[in-house]
């Protein structure tokens, strides 16, 4: 079942040079998957999953067929309605929790009213909820961690108490902006882990960006591969190691093997019609 | 003979009760010559042992020796070490200043190693690190994140260093930009002989550049072995296993790490 369809999706720029096509003709279709979206940096990843949330504002330019989400098209909604889906229907996690946190709540304060935004409840109940929240990612003494503030916490607990956050809203879709970049190998696996679960249990849809490809090879259904702005491939996650298109298999073999010694890494030498080729 | 000698090595910050053993008994020793890692998670003290070498951390106990060279603590390095013995961190874009050009840059460091033909170095300074001659009046702004770490590079090598200290030098980078730098920085150790010491949370890189490594964790070292022990399995630590299961180019199942399970919070530090 489809649960977001993007079609021709383009993000750009006024620049003194004119306007830069920062995304150029994203298409895709999301079930209840986990679907990674792979890429250097700047290929536009980002900007793909802002602009599904229309978090993109002027002078840059969104434009798409439709963004369909849930049979509505987000392009049509009134910001007032983005704003309901934002925090109710589309999460979004990114990278550094800690601007994404409030500096001066604590941490119970922030999920207890990102609770009762979206739901009539009383303090005691979105209280429970937040409890029960801490407690599904995996956040040992929960009553004490409600009580400290963003600063107080390391990097892998802030990612944590981002994503319980974003879930006592009970998303349908989430859309997490390298939620692990910033992590330690451990702490990764288990946000990750956390993530999972919830896709499995809730039947939630996910949006994994990510620059490495060992990871979302390993975590996604399937990998869409972006370059300059554009979707070159799009392949199982399990069989990203076969990828075909030469963009993807050079950033694949520049990476150092533990079970491949050799002198020197494979460079990757970039083609200009990898940009412009039509797919 | 050795490059780099460290015995018994203690290094701490703050003082009284806020006091933190940031590196515990480390011992470690580099031939001239070989390249040597350290690799652990994120505040296991890898870059505190690179500061304290270079005098940025003055607060430390034991013995360290670099080429031969006695240091004491608290006492300032002359010229002379820093002509020998240079640095090269993971973020290029804080360690160059912005206003100045890549000619200024080199020109100046040329210039305080007390170095002659300045003109011609920064020529083939920046031929040496791949970058043309077009790069010579560029701004960091200018750069790419790749290039500016080349920059980086140059500047290191000015002086003719024998020891290069590298913090996490492609960790900002993209994978393929980051093949690029390391291929750099193997050929430049074998033309000129240098000595690494070399700094990433990154088993695969880690393994790729150094003959041997320490694995590091809470300040302690928890193991030295050589990557060839590393790449065939002969792991004899725990840790180092998980490190492992959880590196890419390995297969088995990713293992919970045994720091992680103790979800501190931040401060709890001074637990140390
Ligand atoms: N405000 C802006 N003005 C001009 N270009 C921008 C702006 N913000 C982002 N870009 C460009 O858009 C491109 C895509 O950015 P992004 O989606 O953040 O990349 P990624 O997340 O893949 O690293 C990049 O080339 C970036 O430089
Ligand atoms: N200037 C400082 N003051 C106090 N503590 C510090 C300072 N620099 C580093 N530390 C502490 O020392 C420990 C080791 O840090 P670091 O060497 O940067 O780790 P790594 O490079 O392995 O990530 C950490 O607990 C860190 O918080
Ligand atoms: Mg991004
Ligand atoms: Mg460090």
């Amino acid at each position: 079942m489809t649960l977001l369809s993007v079609k021709d999706l383009r993000v750009s720029f006024p620049t003194r040079q004119g306007r830069f096509e920062a995304v150029r003709g994203v298409s895709f279709d999301l079930g209840r998957e986990r679907l990674g979206i792979v890429g250097e940096s700047g290929s536009g990843k980002s900007m793909t999953g802002r602009a599904i949330l229309r978090l993109i504002r002027k002078p840059a330019e969104v434009t798409a067929s439709h963004i369909n989400f849930d049979g509505r098209n987000l392009l049509d909604c009134s910001e007032r309605e983005m704003r309901r889906i934002r925090g109710s229907q589309i999460s979004m996690v990114m990278q550094d929790p800690k601007f994404s946190l409030n500096p001066v709540m604590t941490v119970g304060q922030q999920i207890v009213e990102s609770y009762r935004m979206h739901n009539r409840a009383s303090l005691k109940e979105a209280r429970a909820k937040a409890l029960e929240m801490l407690n599904a990612v995996s956040i040992r003494e929960p009553e004490r961690v409600m009580d400290t503030y963003p600063h107080e916490v390391s990097g892998g607990m802030g990612q944590r108490i981002m994503i319980a956050m974003m879930l006592v809203a009970n998303p349908r879709l989430l859309i997490a902006d390298e939620p692990t970049s910033a992590l330690d190998v451990s702490v990764q696996r288990q946000v990750l882990s956390i993530m999972d679960g919830l896709v499995q249990q809730r039947g939630m849809g996910l949006i994994f960006i990510s620059h490495d490809l060992n990871l979302v090879s390993e975590f996604c259904d399937r990998v869409l591969i972006m370059y300059a702005g554009r979707v070159v491939e799009t392949c199982a996650a399990d069989q990203l190691h076969n990828a075909r298109h030469p963009y993807t298999q050079g950033l694949l073999n520049s990476l150092p093997r533990l079970d491949q010694p050799r002198r020197h890494l494979d460079v990757l030498t970039r083609d200009v019609a990898w940009a412009e080729e039509v797919l | 003979m050795d490059a780099i000698t460290i015995k018994d090595l203690d290094i701490w910050f703050g003082a009284g009760p806020t006091r933190v053993l940031a590196v515990k008994g480390a011992d470690i020793t580099v031939a001239a010559g070989e390249s040597y890692g350290l690799v652990g998670e994120s505040g296991s003290g890898k870059s505190t042992i690179l500061r304290a070498l270079t005098g940025l951390v003055p607060t430390w106990s034991g013995e360290m020796t670099l080429g031969g060279q006695q240091m004491v603590p608290a006492k300032r390095r002359d010229r002379s070490f820093y002509k020998r013995v240079q640095m090269v961190f993971q973020d290029p874009y804080a360690s160059l200043h912005p206003r100045q050009s890549v000619d200024q840059v080199l020109s100046e460091t040329l210039y305080l190693h007390g170095m002659d033909n300045i003109n011609t170095r920064v020529e083939k300074l920046l031929s040496d690190v791949g970058l043309g001659p077009k790069f010579r009046f560029r701004y960091p702004h200018q750069l790419s994140g790749g290039q500016r770490q080349r920059v980086a590079i140059a500047r290191a090598l000015a002086g003719e260093p024998d020891i290069l200290l590298l913090d996490e030098p492609t960790s900002a980078l993209d994978v393929s930009v980051q093949a690029e730098i390391l291929n750099l920085l193997t050929d430049l150790r074998a033309e000129r002989g240098l000595t690494y010491l070399m700094v990433s949370h990154d088993l695969a890189v880690i393994a790729h550049m150094c003959d041997r490594l320490a694995v590091m964790r809470a300040g302690e070292t928890v193991e030295v072995l050589s990557a060839e022990d590393l790449r065939a399995s002969r792991a004899n630590h725990p840790y180092t296993q998980a490190l492992m299961a959880n590196s890419a180019g390995t297969t088995g199942t990713p293992q919970p790490l045994e720091s992680e399970t103790s979800q501190t919070l931040m401060p709890a530090a001074n637990s140390v």
